[in-house]
């Protein structure tokens, strides 16, 4: 095997922890373990970016770095606790459904996700080709965790989480986005949250509960 | 010349092993104890214990046959054969081409097969529940812990443990991301297969939740005696296996006398942080409920499919 650059191995390295804690906040029951994973992953990627911004020599991704650091390490997972705080969710533990079938059905994704990174690899010419099916990988995993959470604040915590991945997947394909773009994605997840937020506040005032199954139940008798 | 300090190595080793073994187990226990704020029965607890079993009168159960008193036999000597295995001091022994890992995990599986028939022989409840416990445990641990092994098979080519050894400690320094996934898996493997917390409490005896204990409730003296000197050996085991396949530096190649007072210093030193670590993860963990056991192993399991995939992906 020809051993890669030492920054190369280190940006792997970063983002199998960043797909280790994906899987880790698919399995995870506490809403307050989810931010802080939540929280872990956003250090993670702003880590990796960093790498990578050292490495590929490029001052617009110091940029991102700082707002990645800033809004997922320290605002958002600030935001969600004073949240969970004020809708006393605190101690909530989800009844998910049966965890080893999520892990294996997360498992078929990888591997799903890894085929369909695989030509893109092979052609790309950046150091961090061989991340995109992580990044891919890491999008799919978020995505059930939405799909397969009952509570609201888990499913936003699953949708932060997968523009996490799509971040990282612009980063490893070409090296992050234009910083308007960029900006502009950061802005709308920050404003999408705080929206959400006013939701939760919505959702359980009308059920007194914050379990999205109260929603299917919307018709007037 | 070489053949033959293989074979002093091997006899060195083996010998070796078997005596720090129960050092290994009273380290960990002492860890436990001072991480609890008690004063500990200090290290060389188990030795003294090994004593007076051995000083004891044995005590059979009327019903018990030859198998149940066979079985501490059995068991003794697959575990000694397995730290025999292993490359804990020196690489190129004599031994190591007869098994490689895989036939490792079967002679780990031949033993837990011995103990289980024993732990039923005499027809009580609490050896046939433990049987039963154990016999879960181990068909969910064996996956997870042949995909560890599997992962690191894969990078150095090779099944066998001096090979591996030899690659991945002897070669340049490489990042493997694929073997952190696998050492978190096989830290939860060697947590179970070990009867630890959180999936069993190795120091209790009376307890509904025991496994481990359970089936070894009807043994007495000698019989006793061997069998927790081959539980210590079987932690001493996994221990070993972890190092040669996660921390490989400082293991000797046969025929180099001076490497293996090096190697036996730096096995120490691996020891000691091993047994303070396998310590503090009990201490900080709770022991879940058996049927959260599943759980714990299918994590463990995934983990270590995961390291293989991203091996294929990062690394080939």
């Amino acid at each position: 095997m020809p051993s890669l650059p030492l920054w190369s191995q280190l940006i792997n390295l970063l983002a199998a922890l960043l797909l280790l804690l994906a899987f880790a906040m698919l399995t995870q029951r506490r809403v307050l373990s989810l931010i802080r994973l939540f929280a872990a992953q956003g250090f993670v990627l702003a880590l990796s970016t960093l790498v990578v911004a050292y490495t590929t020599n490029q001052p617009d991704l110091y940029m991102s770095v700082a707002v990645t650091f800033g809004l997922k390490v320290l605002a958002l997972p600030w935001f969600l606790h004073w949240l969970i705080r004020k809708l006393n969710v605190q101690w909530d533990i989800e009844t998910v459904i049966n965890i080893p079938v999520q892990m294996l059905v997360g498992i078929v994704l990888v591997i799903f996700a890894f085929n369909l990174a695989a030509p893109i690899s092979e052609i790309a010419g950046t150091i961090t080709k061989s991340t995109l099916g992580i990044a891919i990988a890491s999008i799919l995993l978020s995505f059930l965790m939405m799909i397969a959470r009952r509570k609201a604040v888990s499913q936003v915590i699953g949708f932060l989480a997968m523009e996490n991945g799509l971040f990282f997947a612009a980063t490893s394909a070409t090296y992050g986005m234009p910083l308007v773009v960029e900006l502009g994605i950061l802005f709308d997840v920050l404003v999408g949250t705080l929206v959400f937020g006013v939701f939760f506040f919505q959702i359980r005032e009308t059920f007194e509960s914050l379990d999205i199954h109260h929603l299917e139940k919307l018709k007037d008798r | 010349m070489k053949q033959a300090s293989g074979i002093i190595f091997q006899v060195l080793q083996s010998v070796l092993v078997v005596l720090i073994a129960p050092l290994v187990l009273g380290w960990v226990n002492q860890c436990r104890a001072w991480l609890q704020n008690r004063s500990g029965p200090g290290v060389w607890q188990p030795y003294r214990v090994l004593n007076k079993l051995f000083h004891k009168d044995a005590v059979l159960a009327h019903d018990a046959s030859l198998l149940f008193r066979s079985t501490p036999y059995i068991l003794f000597g697959c575990m000694w054969l397995a730290v025999g295995i292993v490359p804990v001091l020196a690489t190129s022994l004599p031994f190591a081409p007869a098994a490689d890992v895989i036939a490792l995990v079967g002679l780990f599986a031949l033993a837990r097969v011995f103990v289980s028939l024993a732990g039923m022989d005499i027809g009580t409840s609490f050896g046939t529940l433990g049987a039963r416990r154990e016999m879960m445990i181990g068909f969910l641990a064996e996956p997870a812990m042949l995909m560890t092994l599997f992962t690191a098979s894969l990078i150095s080519h090779s099944t066998s443990l001096p090979t591996i050894v030899d690659t991945l400690g002897h070669g340049e320094l490489v990042i493997y991301p694929s073997m952190a996934f696998a050492a978190v898996a096989f830290v939860m493997v060697l947590l179970a297969e070990n009867a630890r917390i959180p999936i069993d409490n190795p120091s209790t005896h009376l307890e509904l939740t025991m496994i481990h204990e359970a089936m070894i409730l009807e043994y007495s003296a000698r019989h006793l005696a061997l069998v927790e000197w081959a539980t210590s050996l079987k932690l001493t085991a996994y221990i070993t296996i972890g190092f040669a396949i996660f921390v490989p530096w400082g293991i000797a190649q046969a025929g180099d006398w001076e490497g293996l007072l090096i190697a036996f210093a730096v096995l120490l030193v691996k020891l000691a942080l091993a047994g303070a670590g396998l310590a503090l993860l009990e201490t900080v963990s709770a022991k879940m409920r058996i049927f959260r056991a599943p759980e714990f192993l299918g994590t463990a399991f995934m983990l270590a499919t995961l390291g293989m995939l991203i091996h294929f992906l990062l690394e080939a």
